[in-house]
């Protein structure tokens, strides 16, 4: 059989991917609408191109190109969220919703509670992020850690387009408060391509591969690195599971408590900086439930405690590398 | 600007209704604090009745309000029951918001109380989306939001006065100018004489009033909001008023000039709007009929208040998603 007949399953990319949400959304419920800069068509549909042809498909009423206020987006998309629209506010950047942390922390996250259930917010902030394209120190954080720790909130992101698409439009059509965090580098990057319609629940983690020996738990890109390493780590006959979290906040315990039960040996990574990350949260959470079952300490890898630095030869020494969760999971099998 | 001549007795009063109830529930808690029945941070609007009174009877009753941490006036004048009122500032599980909210986050979606913020000038870009929905909906709903001068000076404000105006949105900014921004007057904080000054920048239509005259309140409203109601975008109210008891309930008013906090107690908003009902041929023992009425309602709210019970702990679970959290 030639190589040209092997059939190859249809493929998409990120960018794609997140398109493709905000169309099947705003194409199933005429209450989604969006906002953000640049994100019309006639602006470039948004700076990474994610909302291309919405506004032609949907009008500028909505899909909305806003001023450079990113308290009076978030704002807006609160109070249109209150009435009972579904927002999708694009964020630039994730350095940029630092602007908006009053209205997320403040309002967004608390005003469900806070009316006593009278009132919700419906409301998704999609926002990229990501070192190790020279973006600098202002461009480049993963501040995941900060929206996790404010009750209220869900946090989700993907490590493949398929994931992307049905992460997001979970996260559009679900009634709380949801930040999606998009991956700067990846948007041209391709996957098997999602189905119509698909949606990837909110709180559930998925196992990308297998194994018996360790637990490498992430989300986003490393997930990619992860499996890598999992990859090398056969040869020497070492099994590694890989979970993806998908879902940040609130993360899936259940999950997470089960592969390890059953590897006993896990190791967290994330890009974010590693103090007082994510990854202290999911080890705590597995040291407080499996403590008697784990066979080494849970190990946690991520960035340097250090903003992002803009040279290349320090950005990558910033960054976790692959080789790290490589060390990891050998510290966590020799222990 | 007023249209004095168009607010027949039924309009007046209703303003006169609100206003003292107002008046009422306010000197109420004031005691029931001071006394020590009730402990709570309490940002008294005595002084500003007038001003809320007239702002809400130009609403309709499912016209959209956001307001501030010292929005009582605010809500009662908006229509929230009494009682349920009451209750949520006594944090009690029959509250508008099951005690979960408190005096500085009040929501009563079923009187268009939609946000009652805790932060300085946050109202303003979550109104901006209010009149966004309703702008799409077509409902005809306008969005009012109240704030202090202080929130002229946040960012918000700046951005939200301009995203209104670019998108023509039907809500109306009332600055319920007090003077003072917490201990620190206007003429310290602010580079400009008069805060209408900052409209223009922004393009937005802009009035300014004396608040505490309820004919001009009640016109500059009822301009702005149908001005929005018809599609012709936002307005920027300046409303000038006073505060009789500072910042919080507590504070001596000690950076208040004695000479302007007597003038401004002098033109106290509440006898005047009395007296002006008289000269109008209203009666006394109209006013007074109503005065009582009011009295029973602020009696039976309060006593209701102080008598629930406090929410179930297991209310911590609930609302923080929709799903409650497992136990």
């Amino acid at each position: 059989m030639s190589e040209q007949a092997v059939k190859q399953p249809p493929a998409m990319t990120f960018g794609q991917a997140i398109n493709m949400a905000m169309d099947e959304a705003m194409a199933l419920d005429r209450r989604v609408i969006m906002m953000g800069e640049d994100i019309a068509d006639d602006q470039g549909g948004g700076v990474f191109g994610a909302t291309k042809g919405l506004s032609a498909k949907y009008g500028v009423d909505r899909v909305r190109t806003t001023p450079i206020s990113e308290q009076a987006i978030v704002g807006a998309a609160v109070g249109a969220a209150l009435a009972g629209y579904r927002p999708v506010a694009e964020i630039m950047l994730m350095n940029f919703v630092t602007v908006a942390m009053d209205q997320i922390v403040n309002h967004a996250a608390k005003l469900r509670f806070m009316s006593g259930g009278q009132t919700s917010v419906p409301l998704t902030i999609r926002t990229a992020t990501g070192a190790g394209v020279g973006f600098g120190g202002q461009h480049s954080d993963m501040l995941e850690a900060w929206f996790a720790h404010v009750p209220g909130l869900k946090v989700a992101t993907a490590s493949n387009p398929a994931d992307a698409k049905g992460l997001l439009l979970s996260c559009i059509l679900d009634n709380d408060p949801c930040i999606f965090i998009e991956n700067s580098a990846s948007y041209g990057v391709s996957g098997p391509a999602a189905e119509p319609g698909a949606r990837v629940p909110l709180g559930k983690a998925a196992v990308a591969r297998e194994g018996e020996d360790v637990t490498v738990i992430g989300y986003g890109p490393p997930i990619a690195h992860a499996l890598a390493v999992a990859e090398e780590m056969q040869a020497d006959g070492i099994s590694v599971e890989v979970l993806d979290l998908r879902t940040i906040a609130p993360f899936d315990v259940e999950g997470v408590l089960a592969s390890v039960r059953k590897t006993r040996r896990a190791v967290v990574v994330h890009e974010a900086v590693r103090a007082f990350g994510v990854g202290a949260e999911v080890s705590s959470v597995i040291h407080e439930n499996l403590f008697d079952d784990l066979k080494a300490p849970v190990q946690r890898v991520g960035s340097a405690f250090a903003p992002v630095p803009f040279s290349p030869v320090l950005e990558q020494a910033f960054l976790y590398q692959r080789q790290d969760i490589a060390d990891a999971v050998l510290k966590a099998v020799k222990h | 600007m007023s249209d004095v001549e168009t607010m027949n007795d039924e309009l007046l009063l209703d303003i006169y209704r609100r206003a003292n109830l107002v008046y009422q529930s306010d000197e109420k808690m004031r005691n029931l604090i001071l006394s020590g029945s009730l402990q709570i941070l309490y940002y008294s609007p005595r002084g500003q009745e007038i001003l809320a009174a007239a702002l809400m009877a130009a609403l309709n009753a499912d016209d959209y309000l956001v307001t501030t941490y010292r929005g009582i006036h605010d809500q009662l004048a908006k229509g929230i029951p009494s009682s349920d009122l009451w209750a949520e500032f006594a944090g009690k599980g029959n509250g508008t918001c099951k005690g979960k909210g408190g005096p500085m986050h009040i929501t009563h979606p079923e009187t268009g109380v939609m946000v009652t913020t805790g932060i300085v000038g946050s109202g303003m870009p979550i109104a901006n989306g209010l009149a966004l929905s309703s702008q799409l909906e077509g409902d005809g709903k306008v969005t009012v939001v109240c704030f202090g001068d202080a929130a002229s000076n946040i960012g918000a404000f700046h951005e939200s006065l301009n995203m209104a105006q670019i998108w023509k949105l039907p809500v109306v900014f009332v600055c319920q100018n007090n003077l003072y921004g917490e201990h620190t007057p206007v003429a310290l904080s602010t580079g400009c004489d008069e805060l209408i000054d900052r409209a223009p920048g922004y393009g937005i239509r802009a009035v300014q009033v004396n608040g505490n005259d309820a004919f001009a309140m009640y016109g500059a409203a009822k301009a702005a909001v149908d001005h929005a109601r018809a599609g012709n975008g936002p307005t920027f109210i300046e409303a000038k008023t006073f505060r009789f008891f500072g910042h919080l309930l507590g504070d001596d008013s000690h950076y208040i000039p004695a000479e302007e906090m007597a003038a401004a107690k002098a033109a106290d908003p509440i006898p005047a709007y009395r007296a002006a009902l008289l000269d109008r041929q209203i009666t006394e023992a109209t006013l007074d009929a109503i005065d009582a009425q009011i009295a029973e309602e602020v009696e039976a709210a309060s006593a209701h208040a102080l008598a629930s019970d406090y929410p179930d702990p297991a209310e911590l679970r609930r609302d923080v998603f929709e799903k409650e959290i497992a136990a």
